[in-house]
């Protein structure tokens, strides 16, 4: 049963959005709404956004379990923070007053986030962008006090070949104290690009959120745009978008993998993983004309059919993987200096992880089940069950097993829907409507969750939520305790995309 | 574990596929462009630094697959250094947004003469689909000087290897001081 915070939502106004109400709540039953959230915290907060003069907020209920989305009017350019009773919320209020200007009245860090003071105006989304402030001010970053502490600055710019962000590790010793996350660097005001425009072509910017999971988006946001408009994209396209999006996460998981291994200094499996992925992506290629699939999946549908030769092209590159992969697994497992380094390293919070309501590799890795291609579902996974991989260690082990298993189970799935593609056409025309709509899609991460209002058929609000959002504030977490050796291997473990939060 | 594999992989050979020269327009265009002192010092090796310039991601996971073991990149002379100060080439992706452009420049000024600056990427030309945007500079070219451009949404790793050895292959061809031109 629900408890009184879900109870609240459920008593809002309900205004018609797609596939669940929207539930708007007065500024006084919003604040009742952030007073009761500490009594319910199986009420997880999926993103936090907001348009020019309303709050938006997803919560999975998962005692029901049920989606709610919960809405609040501006007033006075303030409404009441959630990040006192759910630490996920600090970022996105951050976020929602550098890009709309609304305050969060008792949040828990008014720091400023996505806004570095370059931008030409501030409050760039809201209905009047304001001037800028002077000089850019410097970043300041949270107290770590105590004998003998020094800080390392690392970033923007990494020595590897990433993304840019900077890290602020505070250590004693070899011992990370603290580890603060400051983003914001590759900000390139996608929504704002996105806002006037039709679904069909803010997809591309869709597309390109964060690259290595421009299928995962593009399924969210299509479906955002098709529950929006009432539409819904042909059999066959909901197949062949699952075939590239397991290819997607079993391309990038290898990738991952070896990645890790190779952060340990353990060359063999990067070597191996790498010619893996290498092959997936070539197959994606010759099946849908794009390494990374990006563009493939469209409002409606996807954009072509898949290549005559393309399913031969990706069942001999599953072959070839599936054939190794027990080998090696057992190579991982068997070196002991590896699986040392592996093992107890950046352990998750069981507790923490269901604070922040973290999902995906990082959630299920510490014990949470969660998996939208099971629930809330969406096809063809109704029909095309997946095995969902659980462990509960939450360290960098626990992180690696789970993506091993996802890729075994991934292959499993492209071959059940190669297997049994329905005939018929690949897209469907998108009605130029009004409407609004959820979309969400399991990318290799986790959850993805578009929502957009249409508005004539052209877009007049728009928020994307990467998984990265709950994933971050574990990076911090996470290498707390830790020798500063071994962050590395934590951060690769996570995997949080940058560009996915900096929007 | 690993041993038993390791003696499969020497009776199977390479996974490293063989390399086609790099288009021979494209080394002339770029030879047309390097000064001679340049070259003296140059030889048919490059360090290469890598700079996000708030790209999708898209094109760091190509430049990273640049190096696995079917692309092979280091056998070319060209690797990936971890400071711009052991660079040669600063490649730069992304469109620049207006968070990393302060970044961007303090990397280049800390790459010693003489440097080149490779925009990879739509977005690195000309901001590519984010053009208009407040956020961003819109392309390499607006912050720094750019010697060449690999272009695709995102260049595929031949595509990104084959600018590369352009440049140096340019660099073999250019004229050299007290030399005449072929």
């Amino acid at each position: 049963m629900s408890g009184p915070a879900g109870a609240l939502i459920r008593a809002g106004q309900a205004v018609p959005a797609q596939p669940w109400p929207r539930r708007v709540l007065e500024p006084a039953a919003w604040r009742d709404l952030a007073a009761a959230l500490p009594k319910e915290p199986e009420l997880a907060l999926v993103a936090l956004w907001a348009d020019t003069a309303n709050i938006h907020a997803l919560f999975h209920d998962e005692a029901e379990p049920a989606m709610l989305l919960a809405s609040t009017p501006v007033e006075s350019g303030a409404y009441a923070a959630l990040s006192p009773a759910r630490p996920a919320a600090a970022w996105f209020e951050r976020m929602i007053r550098d890009l709309w200007g609304h305050e969060a009245a008792g949040g828990v860090d008014a720091r400023p986030w996505l806004d570095h003071g370059h931008w030409p105006a501030s409050a760039p989304l809201s209905a009047r962008p304001g001037p800028v402030a002077g000089a850019p001010p410097q970043p300041v970053f949270l107290p770590a006090e105590g004998e003998s502490l020094h800080q390392i600055p690392v970033g923007p710019v990494h020595a590897g070949i990433i993304e840019p962000g900077h890290f602020r590790l505070t250590v004693q010793g070899e011992t990370v104290v603290r580890l603060e996350v400051r983003l914001g660097y590759t900000h390139k005001g996608q929504l704002a690009l996105m806002r006037g425009k039709s679904p069909r072509i803010a997809a591309r910017y869709a597309a390109r959120l964060s690259g290595d999971s421009t299928v995962a988006h593009a399924i969210g946001f299509a479906r955002a745009a098709e529950a929006a408009s009432l539409a819904e994209p042909p059999p066959r396209a909901a197949a062949l978008r699952a075939v590239m999006a397991e290819i997607e996460r079993i391309a990038n998981h290898a990738g991952d993998v070896g990645a890790i291994c190779n952060d340990a200094a353990f060359a063999f499996l990067h070597a191996r993983f790498g010619l893996h992925r290498e092959a997936l992506l070539r197959a994606a290629a010759a099946a849908f004309g794009h390494r990374l699939m990006m563009d493939c999946v469209v409002p409606g549908g996807v954009a072509a059919d898949i290549a005559e030769a393309g399913a031969g092209a990706i069942l001999r590159a599953l072959d070839a993987l599936e054939k190794e992969l027990p080998d090696l697994a057992r190579v991982y497992e068997d070196y002991a200096s590896l699986v040392d380094r592996m093992l107890g390293t950046g352990v998750t919070q069981p507790a923490l992880v269901l604070l922040l309501g973290a999902g995906g590799v990082v959630g299920r890795a510490a014990g949470r089940a969660g998996d939208v291609r099971v629930f809330p579902g969406y096809p063809p996974y109704d029909t095309v069950k997946p095995v969902v991989a659980v462990r509960d260690g939450g360290d960098v082990d626990a992180r690696v097993r789970v993506r091993l298993a996802e890729i075994a189970a991934s292959a499993a799935l492209v071959r059940q829907l190669l297997g049994g593609l329905p005939d018929g056409a690949v897209s469907a025309p998108l009605p130029a409507v009004s409407g609004e709509g959820l979309g969400w899609a399991e990318g290799f991460r986790g959850p993805v969750w578009h929502w957009l209002r249409l508005d004539g058929g052209q877009i007049a609000a728009v928020f994307a939520a990467d998984p990265s959002w709950l994933h971050w504030p574990l990076v911090e977490a996470a290498a707390q305790g830790n020798i500063v050796a071994d962050f590395p291997l934590i951060n690769k473990s996570i995997n949080a995309s940058y560009s996915g939060v900096d929007l | 574990m690993v041993w038993r594999r390791f003696a499969r992989s020497l009776r199977h050979g390479p996974a490293t596929e063989p390399a086609q020269p790099p288009a021979p327009e494209l080394v002339a265009a770029l030879a047309a462009r390097l000064d001679a002192a340049a070259q003296a010092r140059l030889g048919r090796s490059l360090s290469i630094r890598h700079v996000d310039g708030g790209s999708c991601n898209g094109c760091e996971l190509e430049i990273v697959a640049t190096t696995n073991i079917v692309h092979d990149l280091e056998r070319f002379g060209l690797r990936f250094v971890a400071s711009p100060r052991h660079a040669d080439v600063l490649l730069v992706t992304g469109p620049v947004s207006a968070n990393m452009r302060d970044a961007l420049l303090r990397t280049w000024e800390a790459v010693p003469d003489p440097k080149w600056v490779v925009a990879v990427g739509d977005c690195a030309v000309d901001g590519g689909v984010f053009k208009g945007s407040y956020a961003i500079a819109g392309g390499i070219d607006a912050v720094l000087p750019v010697d060449l451009v690999i272009a695709g949404c995102p260049p595929t790793p031949g595509q990104i290897i084959d600018g590369l050895r352009a440049l140096v292959e340019a660099g073999t061809q250019a004229p050299r001081a007290g030399r005449p031109a072929p």
